[in-house]
């Protein structure tokens, strides 16, 4: 009954008849269920991962993704690394141009990155390109644009330096913050310049229509430096927030892929449409941040592991959420290139022994039958928070832990997590770059997204360490020395590694999963 | 006629005032601000976004800018899509969500009242136990229920129809929102006049009527139908703000870009502008529907006259 319909000419009477959407379509179109509407198209102005599906077909970086996901010069064509790692010198492609037919110049870039760090431009993940030099100072207001650490050396030489070395930037080059904006249509167009009508893009595919909360409609850019290579004549991105809906419209074959699917419905996909449904290890946890301030009953780090022990994790994934997610027994995602994560300890014990050894801690701590323990836990509402929080209140029930359970919606439940105001709460965190740094930074102290103020002075003295290591392996070990005695505090609970979820037509190819799980257009086709 | 509803829309200014106003500092009350996610910014990331968004002013003058602004006919920028203004976003989703829920009312009307009539001339027979118990079905399933189902079976088993999209308004993608959306009218609407029409029915001059020999026709066309319309006219006005407004749910479910996902998206988002353009933009519609109400009121039901 399900069947996956290619829309070419020759089809398309047969599939009207059939029924299906009658969509103008040219010949090959690939059509995309995104999460969700971006907020602009303007990658200055956007944060979220839906919405680099978009800006990433658009634009194109210094660097750029491979289909796998792997870092390949994008506009870049080469370029060279001081010793010490803080001047970066790109020789940019003589054949890279905006879709207006304009050249792609190294001024677009320095223009972009200024615009960026304005804080007039208020991009709110400005912040990623804080390791350029002066981009912290500059957002501030507190230096000139011009002071930042990106000059033209020619129209196609680019000369960026760091405040110190930072063994991910190039990787943070592939992201949509490092984008180049077309200095011309911006200076005409003002903040109007992402406006379908105005924008003028550098990727392998160029604006057509946004209809807003509809579609997006892009098509190849015939001025894009690989544009040859690029199969697909047309991508239309559907904005489709629920699950089900998305997963309809795939049965229906009107979407060729659907960037997520409902958790629930993963049995039947797995038995009924096995080679469309992909799940992969995704960068990201799923994990519970533990209360250390004063007051908290989890200031206490005996009574932090006894709550780490008793959660079966594996019940978690595989009775719970069964989409393949992977029990975490670390707070950095394994695949992580340059790093091994550093384990629990009590990862090799048996169940039993787990809880043994959590009693023990818990009597250690003056709790017990006569004194049970009380905890808060929130959760942002949502129906698999919901489940997993009632699971674990009931693993920690043998302990004696009386769990109350706080839902609220997502912008209260942070603004809670970050006044302190419970004693277990749940958090989760993508990866922004492919780096054990973007995890392990959330417990040093004072961090903003550190919720649970988990606070150790030698785990901030080994961060700041590594940062100040070339050498990758070397950083690799000195960050997994500090997650290690993260882990042995308890700083926070791991409760699972995320997956990512996408629903692909068994005809398409060069579709490829990866644990960022980013898919750029140009390297998908239908099978001839 | 033309002073009363001048009066009237005169009277809806503090109306209109007080929603404004309470909406506004309940909103600024919620905990949680746009900016609230789940990653902490910047301290100075969220200062330069506070301070463009005039959000580091107290609240009271950010009323008074809101108010200002509002005057000028300026709903200001939306927080959440930052390529558009708030009245850019109205202006876009409410023609959609009108078609949508013209039809829907339409549907809703054409079905319901000669139903609900049915069952009233028919009082007590199978004809209307069927039609009321059909309609206690309607009210009862909500449409989160309906809509799933109906795209399952007519657009991704039966595959006659689209499962979603709204492909600019073409008929096939409106079939199934349009039935969706009008299901639960249908059901008011036929209890409502059903109800009515008995009542009608029972008065003292169809009792008249019928003495002076009219035939049963008569009796219903020319004097029972039009009383008996009152209550669902009533009805309709809040019903039709409320359905050409959009429904979050159906516009999910179908993927239909009308403006009733933003009354729910925007207070979550905490997208300030958002919720009160959409406040403001409601409260104007059923002012304004209700006035429309009234002026019909008095074409049906000759007691009612509209001319101090």
């Amino acid at each position: 009954m399900i069947s996956f319909v290619r829309l070419r000419p020759a089809l398309c009477t047969a599939v009207m008849a059939a029924g299906l959407a009658a969509l103008p379509l040219q010949a090959d179109t690939l059509r995309i269920a995104t999460m969700g509407e971006p907020s602009s198209l303007d990658p200055h102005k956007i944060s979220g991962t839906w919405e680099n599906d978009v800006a990433g077909d658009l634009f194109e970086g210094l660097i750029t993704e491979a289909a796998n996901g792997e870092r390949i010069p994008g506009v870049a064509e080469s370029w060279e690394i001081s010793e010490d790692g803080t001047v970066y010198i790109f020789r940019l492609r003589e054949n890279a141009r905006w879709s207006d037919g304009e050249p792609v110049t190294a001024e677009d870039f320095v223009f972009a990155f200024r615009r960026i760090l304005d804080p007039a431009t208020a991009a709110d993940y400005a912040y990623l390109l804080y390791p350029v030099k002066n981009a912290e100072v500059v957002y501030g207001g507190d230096a000139e644009p011009e002071t930042l650490g990106i000059e033209a050396l020619d129209n196609h030489t680019l000369r960026i330096t760091l405040e110190r070395s930072t063994p991910y930037f190039l990787d943070q080059l592939s992201h949509y913050t490092a984008y180049p904006v077309p200095r011309h249509v911006v200076k005409e167009h003002g903040d109007r310049w992402s406006r379908p009508a105005n924008l003028v893009s550098n990727g392998p595919f160029k604006i057509q229509r946004w209809q807003s909360q509809t579609r997006i409609e892009v098509v190849r850019n015939e001025h894009f430096h690989d544009a040859d290579n690029v199969a697909l004549d047309q991508v239309i991105y559907f904005p489709i927030e629920e699950r089900n809906t998305a997963l309809n419209r795939f049965r229906a074959g009107e979407i060729d892929v659907a960037r997520d699917f409902p958790t629930q419905q993963y049995g039947w996909l797995r038995d009924n449409l096995p080679e469309a449904t992909h799940t992969a290890p995704f960068l990201g946890i799923y994990y519970y941040t533990l209360n250390t301030r004063e007051g908290h009953p989890t200031a206490d780090p005996r009574v932090r592991e006894a709550l780490s022990l008793a959660v079966r994790r594996e019940v978690i994934t595989d009775r719970i959420l069964g989409t393949g997610e992977v029990p975490a027994y670390s707070f950095v995602p394994p695949g992580i290139s340059h790093y091994e994560p550093a384990m629990l300890e009590f990862s090799e014990l048996s169940q039993d022994e787990r809880m043994e050894r959590a009693r023990e801690l818990m009597s250690e701590a003056g709790y017990g039958p006569d004194n049970p323990l009380q905890l808060r836990l929130r959760y942002n509402t949502s129906e698999d928070h919901r489940q997993v929080a009632i699971a674990i209140g009931a693993m920690w029930e043998p302990l004696g832990v009386q769990v109350d359970l706080f839902n609220s919606e997502v912008a209260v439940h942070y603004t809670d997590l970050r006044q302190g105001d419970f004693d277990v709460g749940r958090a989760g965190w993508i990866g922004d770059y492919n780096d054990a740094q973007n995890f392990l930074s959330l417990l040093e102290s004072g961090v903003g997204n550190n919720y649970g103020a988990y606070s150790n002075e030698q785990f901030d003295a080994l961060m700041r360490e590594a940062a100040e290591t070339q050498d990758l392996e070397r950083r690799g070990e000195i960050m997994a020395e500090a997650e290690r005695i993260a882990l042995a505090d308890s700083a926070t609970l791991p409760i699972y590694y995320y997956v990512s979820r996408n629903l692909v037509n068994p005809a398409l190819q060069g579709w490829e999963n990866n644990i960022e799980d980013i898919h750029r257009s140009r390297w998908v086709s239908f099978e001839e | 006629m033309l002073i009363y509803v001048s009066k009237r829309l005169l009277q809806a200014i503090p109306t209109l005032l007080i929603v404004i106003t309470l909406s506004f500092f309940l909103m600024h009350l919620a905990p949680g601000g746009p900016f609230d996610g789940e990653r902490q910014l910047p301290a100075e990331i969220e200062a330069n976004l506070r301070a463009a968004y005039h959000l580091d002013q107290p609240v009271w003058r950010q009323y008074f800018i809101y108010l200002g602004n509002l005057l000028q006919g300026d709903f200001g920028p939306s927080f959440r899509y930052k390529d558009f203004t708030v009245t850019e976003l109205i202006a876009q989703g409410f023609p959609v969500s009108l078609e949508l829920g013209l039809w829907a009312i339409a549907l809703a009307i054409a079905v319901g009242l000669p139903l609900g009539i049915l069952a009233a001339l028919h009082r007590n027979s199978s004809i209307d136990y069927l039609v009321m118990g059909t309609a206690l079905a309607g009210v009862a399933i909500p449409n989160f229920v309906i809509a799933p189902v109906l795209a399952l079976v007519f657009g991704v088993l039966l595959a006659w129809l689209p499962v979603g999209g709204w492909n600019d308004g073409h008929w096939r993608n409106m079939v199934l929102p349009v039935i969706a959306l009008s299901i639960q009218q249908v059901a008011y609407i036929a209890r409502m006049s059903r109800a009515s029409m008995i009542e009608v029915l029972g008065s003292h001059y169809i009792r008249t009527a019928r003495a002076k020999g009219l035939s049963e026709r008569e009796v219903i066309w020319r004097h029972a139908l039009r009383p008996s319309l009152l209550p669902v006219v009533s009805y309709l006005g809040p019903a039709i703000a409320g359905i050409i407004t959009g429904s979050v749910v159906i516009e999910q479910i179908f993927g239909i870009p009308g403006i009733g996902r933003y009354f729910v998206q925007a207070a979550l988002n905490r997208d300030y502008t958002l919720v009160m353009g959409t406040v403001v933009f409601y409260g104007i519609l059923i002012v304004l529907l209700n006035l429309i109400v009234d002026l019909l009121y008095s074409a049906l039901d000759p007691q009612i006259r509209y001319d101090d």
